[in-house]
């Protein structure tokens, strides 16, 4: 019931307003020839005078503000570009200098083992010459010791033969006899007690 | 009650009658709002222009970003020729939006909701696309009249067809912006209208309706400035590169 109330309400009011207009509208304003002077006038005037403006002082500056900042934005990225490739070559510069030091350190590792193993060479090498040497002494001295050992038998032999002898018999015997017996006794089983 | 949704149209003196010769230039409201939307133009320009800060401002902002929506719009549809006259249509642009959104406040006056106002701007376009034409091609400018690939038989029809759409730009051009914004302007009007005499009971919908139009009239006070704009760039277009 409000509905249908509400839309003859409006109804009414249509069909009245248009009456209202139709009374009162003498058309449109804007057909009235009256004012187009002036408005053409002064819309000319103020038009110019905004272009005027807008043109030589206030659309240069907005230009330049944009332009100064996208060649300030330009610059920026420039200079950040640059100081990656100067941070880039930074590294590589320090990754060289730890591969050299690297690589150096290395060297001076090899050197000086090839030199302390050189050195513990020749001292090896001079020791077992030393002891070589001494060797040698020694066999030389074994040699000539066990070549003078026979002859110094023999003298103990013959002194101590005569010795015997002369405790045994009481008399003086001649040296040279006993030492022929002995030479001859050496000679025939000589091999037997110093064999080489 | 039932005021007439035409008197918003009303132009008015405010002062002295001022005459020249026989012509009358009095100072009326609609030289008063065009002076208005002018002044705002060029203080909310003039503070977005003033410093430049790396990090923009609001106004700041707002001035650039108008900057670079003509300039793309330009560029977009007329090239890189029409650089010359992006001041001009920035000009208009501006003028005509602040112009329409000046009018969209209670109780003010819309100066482009005079088909006289708009008529003018459309013919200073019309005839100054019309020199710029000629001066840059000569008489082959006529060629735009005549299209490409038309056949024989039907190339006096086109011509013809052809120089009546030339001729009728100014018309449609000034007559979209005003039959935009008079509509909107008389139906928002007559919605208020109802408003107040079906009053609690029965006011509640066209007072819904209002408010829903007057978003759809900020929309269209925007988009007729734009169109208006991006209209003179296709004429601006027609005369700098000439397709046919």
């Amino acid at each position: 019931m409000i509905r249908k109330y509400f839309f003859q309400l409006i109804f009414l009011y249509l069909f009245f307003s248009k009456e209202v207009f139709a009374a009162e509208s003498g058309g449109m304003p804007q057909l009235d020839p009256e004012f187009w002077v002036s408005q053409i006038f002064w819309l000319t005037l103020v038009f110019g005078i905004l272009y005027i403006v807008l043109s030589k002082l206030i659309l240069p500056k907005i230009s330049a503000n944009l332009e100064l900042r996208k060649s300030q934005i330009q610059e920026n990225i420039e200079a950040a570009d640059k100081q990656r490739k100067n941070s880039e070559l930074k590294l590589k510069e320090y990754d060289d200098i730890i591969l050299k030091s690297k690589l150096e350190s290395k060297n001076l590792f090899n050197e000086t083992r090839e030199k302390t193993l050189k050195n513990i060479n020749i001292k090896r090498d001079t020791l077992e010459k030393q002891i070589d040497e001494e060797i040698k002494k020694a066999e030389t001295e074994i040699e000539q010791l066990r070549k003078s050992a026979p002859e110094k038998i023999n003298k103990i032999a013959i002194e101590t033969s005569s010795e015997i002898l002369k405790n045994l018999i009481g008399t003086e015997i001649n040296n040279s006899s006993i030492s022929a017996i002995v030479d001859d006794l050496y000679r025939k089983n000589g091999g037997k007690y110093y064999g080489n | 009650m039932a005021a007439n949704p035409m008197t918003q149209f009303e132009v008015y003196r405010i002062g002295p009658e001022i005459k020249i010769g026989a012509f009358d230039i009095s100072f009326t409201n609609a030289s008063l709002f065009m002076i208005v939307s002018s002044l705002a133009i060029l203080v909310i320009f003039n503070l977005g222009a003033k410093k430049n800060s790396m990090l923009p401002g609001k106004i700041q902002l707002l001035a650039e970003l108008s900057y670079t929506f003509v300039s793309k719009m330009i560029s977009d549809t007329a090239g890189s020729k029409a650089k010359p006259y992006f001041a001009f249509i920035f000009s208009l642009f501006m003028f005509v939006l602040f112009c329409n959104m000046f009018g969209m406040i209670p109780y003010t006056f819309t100066v482009t909701s005079h088909i006289i106002v708009t008529f003018v701007l459309a013919a200073f376009i019309f005839i100054g696309v019309t020199i710029i034409g000629f001066i840059k091609h000569g008489f082959g400018y006529l060629k735009l009249f005549v299209p490409s690939g038309v056949p024989i038989v039907l190339l006096p029809l086109i011509v013809v067809i052809e120089i009546i759409s030339y001729l009728s730009r100014p018309i449609s051009l000034s007559v979209r912006l005003f039959a935009n914004m008079m509509a909107g302007h008389t139906m928002m009007k007559v919605f208020g209208g109802f408003v107040i005499s079906l009053g609690i009971v029965g006011g509640w919908l066209p007072l819904t309706f209002s408010v829903a139009l007057t978003g759809l009239e900020i929309l269209v006070a925007f988009l007729q400035a734009y169109v208006f704009a991006i209209l003179t760039c296709i004429y601006l277009n027609d005369a700098l590169n000439l397709h046919h």
